[in-house]
């Protein structure tokens, strides 16, 4: 993409966050959508609100835009209060789920819409509706009306149409939902670099896990209008918080048992922590878990005989369910190894047994 | 596939109907406006006579003109009043949506000329609005101009008329996606920018049809000026009623008559072309 230094954010203070959610709360009804968020996101950062359909994500975003007002709490933008201002006083812009282009207007004009709302000057519109077509790659339809569009040209469009402005923040919901598998990888890619090259702060929501993890700086998981945890993807990933997160994120093997006397037990898998003794749960990772041809463990790894119950081809891995015995099955991603029947030895580090809150 | 008798049996019904009720009498219609009445007797003898006549008396024209004035005064009014109407129903009701919608479509169901006779008694000089007036002493003697004028005709006509147009605004207003409004606020236009930037232009169609409405139903009035307009309030439709029965000239109530129907497709037509520019599907 085209570099467009006209879309350079116009002030970014390094040290505040760009964006203080401050305990926001919202009731619709008797129902309690939001309950306490608190959240930061720094400037030129990608964040994402990820989370099941009604976890609370897209009001928490509506509420950012200024579409709802929060029932109790505040949002605080570069030291400006921003949840008592409407909509169209903040400095934020929106790529709506389904793109919410105008009808009515040609490509070119709803670019321009925002900036002709707010009576920028005419010779500078034409510049940088331009570039804004032009880092989108949709110069050749500027003329085009938004129904002539496919799903992948329509999305361009209406990123460009928030971008033009120049939003100190640019919130997107669910943008890519409505493109089909392989174009929505491909536009993950494209918004990422986008993203990076502008420097324009992203808030993303989005339900698609994977998604999340390709494209954010930071997750912020959101469970019943609650933060369950907010992370990078790798630590998220590597440490999920909750058994909710760890299940949510990639697959998992939560296991259930306790602690006592420094020996960890989940049914028949045993290894010393030293923790206080309790009722414990634990994430174990399917690809954490390896075979253990000549049955030797290290100091530090659990070993155990399991027998292969399923397997699953999958080109670069296979996953497997194997029984460690007493019903206990546990889920094994291994590289490409061929068919496995019948019993054999594994073994997982203890380091990656983690444990989890409920 | 459906079979071709089939098909023949179900097409017969409208095309008769359509052919007994609609064109048999447009022919007729059309073809008496080149006859003439002589000593009382039709006279099958093609001529433009009548045409020469609606041209030449300047009597013609001039009521064709109030009419006109009259229908498109009946338009604005409409439009003014139901299209404020549609707009805060469409979008600022809430809750109390359906039951206002209700209220609206209501009136619809009183017969015509109900309604006529009401405006009689609330404009005439013993009626409820000169009453009013005396007894709070606005005025000494009852007004006149209020009855038996084509502000009467306009008020009676504004009011049965507003519901139709209320009807196809409210449609294309309810027709207009929210996220919509939403995005133009988003990229900073205030509520009443994104009323002409959006929602005015969205909503065209629908004005466009009760804006044709109104004036093509109000052109063709013959009641409202009977039961209220008087003298200074006859419209066309009024003229070519006596014609028709009391002055026994067919052949000239048929050329007014097709002028009317001239205008009024040109207007259709028209607002068809227009309509299909404003529809972005």
């Amino acid at each position: 993409m085209s570099s467009a230094p006209i879309l350079q954010p116009t002030s970014a203070d390094a040290n505040a966050p760009l964006l203080e959610v401050r305990a926001i709360a919202k009731r619709f009804g008797t129902r309690d959508v939001l309950k306490n968020i608190s959240l930061n996101i720094a400037s030129g950062e990608l964040l994402t609100l990820l989370g099941e359909s009604g976890s609370g994500k897209t009001t928490l975003l509506r509420l950012i835009a200024g579409f709802e007002q929060p029932t109790a709490g505040e949002i605080w933008m570069s030291g400006e209060r921003l949840d008592v201002l409407p909509p169209y006083k903040r400095r934020v812009n929106t790529v709506f789920q389904n793109y919410a282009l105008f009808p009515h207007l040609h490509v070119r004009d709803n670019v321009a819409y925002g900036l002709r709302v707010q009576s920028v000057p005419k010779n500078e519109i034409a510049g940088r509706v331009d570039d804004a077509l032009k880092m989108v790659k949709m110069v050749e339809f500027a003329g085009a009306r938004p129904s002539r569009l496919s799903g992948g040209q329509q999305q361009r469009i209406a990123l460009a149409r928030a971008l033009v402005n120049r939003p100190q923040l640019l919130l997107l919901d669910e943008p890519l939902s409505a493109l089909d598998a392989s174009l929505r990888k491909q536009m993950q890619s494209e918004l990422k670099a986008l993203q990076r090259e502008i420097g324009i702060t992203f808030l993303f929501v989005t339900h698609d896990q994977e998604e999340a993890m390709a494209l954010s700086d930071r997750i912020a998981l959101l469970r019943d209008g609650a933060l369950e945890q907010v992370a990078s993807p790798r630590e998220i990933y590597a440490h999920p918080a909750t058994a909710y997160t760890a299940e949510f994120i990639g697959q998992t093997n939560l296991l259930r048992g306790e602690i006592c006397r420094s020996i960890a037990t989940c049914g028949v898998l045993r290894w010393p922590l030293e923790e206080a003794d309790a009722p414990a749960r634990f994430s174990l990772r399917p690809e954490a878990i390896r075979l253990c041809p000549d049955g030797r463990r290290q100091t530090n790894e659990v070993k155990f005989r399991a027998s292969v119950r399923q397997q699953i081809y999958g080109g670069a891995s296979e996953l497997l369910e194997v029984d460690c015995g007493a019903d206990q099955l546990l889920r094994v991603r291994l590289p490409a190894c061929g068919p496995l029947t019948g019993e054999h030895d594994f073994v997982f580090s203890i380091a990656d047994a983690i444990r989890v809150a409920d | 596939m459906y079979s071709r008798a089939y098909k023949t049996l179900v097409s017969a019904p409208p095309l008769i109907w359509v052919a007994l009720f609609l064109l048999l009498p447009y022919g007729l219609m059309f073809a008496h406006s080149f006859w003439t009445v002589q000593d009382g007797v039709l006279v099958h003898d093609w001529n433009l006579s009548n045409y020469q006549k609606l041209l030449t008396n300047s009597l013609y024209a001039e009521v064709l003109f109030r009419t006109m004035r009259i229908a498109a005064s009946v338009m604005l009014c409409s439009l003014l009043l139901g299209y404020p109407l549609a707009y805060y129903l469409s979008f600022h009701s809430g809750a109390r949506k359906e039951l206002l919608y209700q209220l609206v479509i209501v009136p619809l169901w009183v017969s015509y000329l109900v309604r006529g006779y009401a405006w009689k008694t609330i404009l005439g000089s013993e009626g409820i609005l000169n009453g009013f007036l005396q007894y709070f002493h606005f005025t000494h003697e009852p007004v006149s101009f209020l009855l038996y004028s084509p502000f009467a005709v306009v008020l009676m006509l504004t009011h049965i008329y507003t519901p139709f147009v209320f009807l196809p605004i409210y449609a294309s207003l309810e027709h207009i996606p929210r996220p919509l409004v939403e995005a133009s606020e988003d990229l900073g236009a205030s509520p009443a920018s994104t009323f002409f930037r959006v929602i005015l232009p969205l909503s065209m169609p629908g004005l466009l049809a009760g804006a044709t409405f109104a004036f093509v139903l109000s052109l063709g009035d013959f009641l409202a000026p009977l039961l209220v307009g008087g003298s200074s309030g006859t419209m066309i439709a009024n003229i070519v009623q006596t014609l028709f029965g009391a002055t026994y000239d067919w052949p000239l109530g048929a050329a007014i008559s097709v002028s009317i129907l001239l205008i009024t497709l040109t207007l259709l037509f028209l607002t068809e072309r227009l309509e299909k520019r404003w529809s972005f599907e």
